[in-house]
């Protein structure tokens, strides 16, 4: 049975602050090669402030497109943190440890990246302040400013807390090859930690509390992202399901890009003896829970909407909504996410066959690529779904979209790979404190997996 | 530990003020829990619309009319024309203006109160205030709204003053809509496309006398018509309660291509 705990603490250590001072070969080709795809979507985006939303595909008819779909995505992401280290922390799992920061840093990068779509959809983005100055509480975009301001102060606090002992270790130990900057840094947010057990009191009461608040507030976030299309009556969007359908949703998404972040940065600075196999089959439990969760929400939908004949189109030679995302325009991105998303991944968690890290991490990146289609399924073809009687609207993204979201895309590894150049890999602190604790011996199974 | 019945009147005293602040502060501060801003003071007139399908034969010059007045693009069809296929293989017209619904869900999902309803309850965008998230145009159950993608046209020298009423120019990256010519009802014209209807389909309705004229001067009671030819609104069973009322008459044959 794995003990990823039973490590030495100066291995701890030395494998936390390994990308600060040896980040590999490999570190600034890749680095170069992701600035430049970040680059191109800079590009992109200048132009698109330029002549103004016109470069998009987007239309009168379907006027929400990739950017839509890229922010209910992004933010998605952010709840793997959200999941994998406030729930797991409530639910005292201690093997969770070794993963928190990969988890926490790339709840903030993602949601950082899926906070900006709703700008860069908007067509005055230079009037953005209005949403303050002239702010009607009644609609659901305000709902969303609001919420998603809200968790993301509470991510940065949620990863900050368990930084401020790691910043002391940095500052009291990292000898001068870290650099004048970081050791400034360090010094600065370590904000003066001893490591007196009066001061680990209070930082494990408040670590409690923002974990305790960081939930609901993240159930907020995605309802209210939902409601942005629950609070229509367009087909397919007029549904009562949509908050806790949404919530499940990134919360299977979200922990599909925890497996494949934590898998790419396991295998990239050698962390094999923190982060075992058996951390990855946790995980896949998790995924396999949400997953069939997921599955159990969209049944619910396609059952009640076509057992109604429900969104039932009135443009001549096209079937309602549901028969278009079954058998007709939509049915190959469709049938496409069912199996991509839903059937195979559960199929690769469940198996024993396939139970183990390669399987996981291929289940949990189809499971993160298979929910972008899906978020695109939400939002174009209700869009595209006659309201008059006329044809169904179209859309197809411009290079402009693309590059966008493929920048998009990129700044998530490169702004993790730059984050770890500055801040420890692993939590240190939080792994030599379950360490020292003796409970440590009942092992993982114990209060880990039997929650979920 | 005891508290003194004076202290306790100080300290509920200054709850009170505290409470006082707050409510004023809220006040003050523009936040509007009333879904959208709605002028409670109604004026003289209240505008509405009356289409009669019967007379409609499609010729988009109502479209056209308005595209000229507001100097719009080919596809902002703030009015347009839509061809409903009948059951017996014929064609109906259906011009669709803004419906400026009673209810309308546009105005309850601005953000920034862009959208608001005006004294004559027409349905109005400052377009100085849209911030162009577009919700608007995804809540509309009518498609009735246009988002400006590319810089609009520009028109001669005196339309340099743009306004929710009259907005011409359009502003790039706002969204914009039929208003119901407030700018020539205001000045006793009728709106731009039931001046433009040849057939005299299109009738300008006012809700305070009743009344509604077309472009021929062809007058009627509003409700007495509304009743004798069994008006009705679309998509009654949103309850938007639009103020466009459509006219199909007593089931006589509506169809075009039939009648030849």
């Amino acid at each position: 049975m794995d003990r990823p705990f039973e490590t030495e603490a100066h291995d701890i250590r030395a494998a936390a602050v390994t990308p600060i001072l040896q980040p590999g070969p490999l570190f600034w080709p890749l680095t170069l090669f992701l600035s430049l795809i970040v680059l191109a979507g800079a590009v992109a985006m200048f132009q698109q402030l330029m002549f103004g939303l016109g470069v998009t595909g987007l239309n009168n008819r379907v006027s929400w497109g990739f950017y839509i779909t890229d922010m209910v995505f992004f933010i998605g992401l952010s709840y793997g943190g959200a999941v994998t280290s406030a729930i797991l922390r409530l639910t005292n799992a201690p093997w969770r440890a070794p993963m928190v920061r990969l988890a926490e840093a790339t709840a903030l990068v993602t949601l950082l990246i899926g906070s900006l779509f709703p700008i860069i959809d908007l067509g005055r983005p230079d009037r953005m302040l209005n949403l303050l100055l002239h702010g009607q509480v009644g609609s659901p975009v305000l709902w969303d400013v609001v919420a998603i301001n809200t968790y993301m102060v509470a991510t940065v606090i949620f990863l900050f807390l368990p930084l401020i002992p790691d910043m002391a270790i940095c500052r009291d130990h990292l000898g001068p090859a870290a650099g004048r900057l970081r050791k400034l840094l360090y010094d600065r947010l370590s904000l003066g930690w001893r490591g007196t057990p009066g001061e680990k009191n209070i930082l494990e009461r408040n670590m409690t509390v923002v974990a305790v608040v960081i939930i609901p507030l993240a159930v907020s976030v995605h309802s209210v992202l939902a409601w942005l299309f629950g609070m229509t009556v367009r087909p397919g969007w007029n549904s009562t399901i949509y908050a806790p359908y949404f919530v499940v949703g990134a919360l299977f998404s979200g922990v599909a890009a925890v497996i494949v972040i934590i898998a790419a940065f396991r295998q990239a600075y050698h962390l094999e003896a923190f982060i075992t196999e058996q951390h990855f089959k946790y995980l896949a439990n998790m995924l396999l829970a949400l997953g069939m969760a997921y599955g159990y929400f969209l049944f619910a939908e396609v059952l009640t909407e076509g057992y109604k004949m429900e969104g039932v189109s009135m443009g001549e030679g096209s079937g309602s909504l549901l028969q278009e995302m079954l058998l007709g325009r939509y049915a190959l991105l469709f049938w496409g996410f069912v199996a991509g998303g839903l059937v195979i991944p559960i199929a690769l968690t469940s198996l024993p066959l396939t139970r183990n890290v390669p399987g996981i991490v291929i289940a949990a990146t189809l499971v993160v690529v298979a929910m972008w289609v899906k978020r695109f399924l939400i939002v174009v073809p209700a869009m595209a779904t006659p309201l008059m009687p006329m044809d169904w609207g179209a859309y197809w993204p411009s290079r402009v979209e693309i590059a966008i979201t493929l920048a998009a895309v990129a700044a998530v590894p490169l702004m993790l790979m730059l984050f770890f150049r500055i801040f420890p890999i692993l939590s240190i602190y939080e792994m030599e404190e379950f360490a020292e604790h003796e409970e440590l011996e009942t092992g993982p199974e114990a209060s880990g997996v039997a929650a979920w | 530990m005891a508290v003194s019945r004076r202290d306790l009147l100080k300290g509920l005293g200054g709850v009170a003020a505290l409470l006082l602040a707050g409510a004023v502060g809220i006040g003050r501060f523009p936040l509007s829990l009333a879904g959208g801003q709605t002028s409670h003071k109604k004026a003289d007139r209240q505008w509405g619309m009356v289409v009669d399908l019967r007379r409609c034969d499609g010729c988009k010059e109502c479209t056209g009319a308005c595209q000229v007045t507001h100097y719009l693009t080919n596809d902002q069809e703030w009015i347009k024309v839509y061809e409903v296929e009948t059951e017996n293989g014929g064609t109906v017209f259906m011009p669709r203006p803004c419906m400026h619904c009673e209810e309308a869900p546009c105005l309850k999902v601005c953000p920034v109160r862009a959208t608001y309803k005006s004294d004559e309850g027409v349905i109005l965008i400052d377009q100085d205030l849209c911030i162009g998230c577009r919700i608007c145009m995804a809540a509309c159950p009518y498609d009735a709204r246009y988002f400006n993608w590319w810089d609009p046209p520009k028109p001669p020298e005196p339309f340099d003053n743009p306004m929710p009423e009259f907005p011409v120019p359009q502003q790039r990256g706002t969204v914009g809509k039929c208003v119901l010519c407030v700018h020539y009802t205001a000045e006793g014209r009728l709106p731009a496309c039931v001046e433009a209807c040849r057939m005299d389909a299109i009738y300008i309705a006012d809700l305070t006398t009743g009344v509604m004229t077309n472009r021929s001067g062809e007058t009627y009671q509003l409700r007495q018509y509304l009743q004798e030819n069994d008006a009705f609104r679309y998509k009654e069973e949103l309850n938007t309660s639009p103020r466009v009322w459509y006219v199909t008459g007593h089931g006589q044959s509506l169809d075009r291509k039939n009648q030849g």
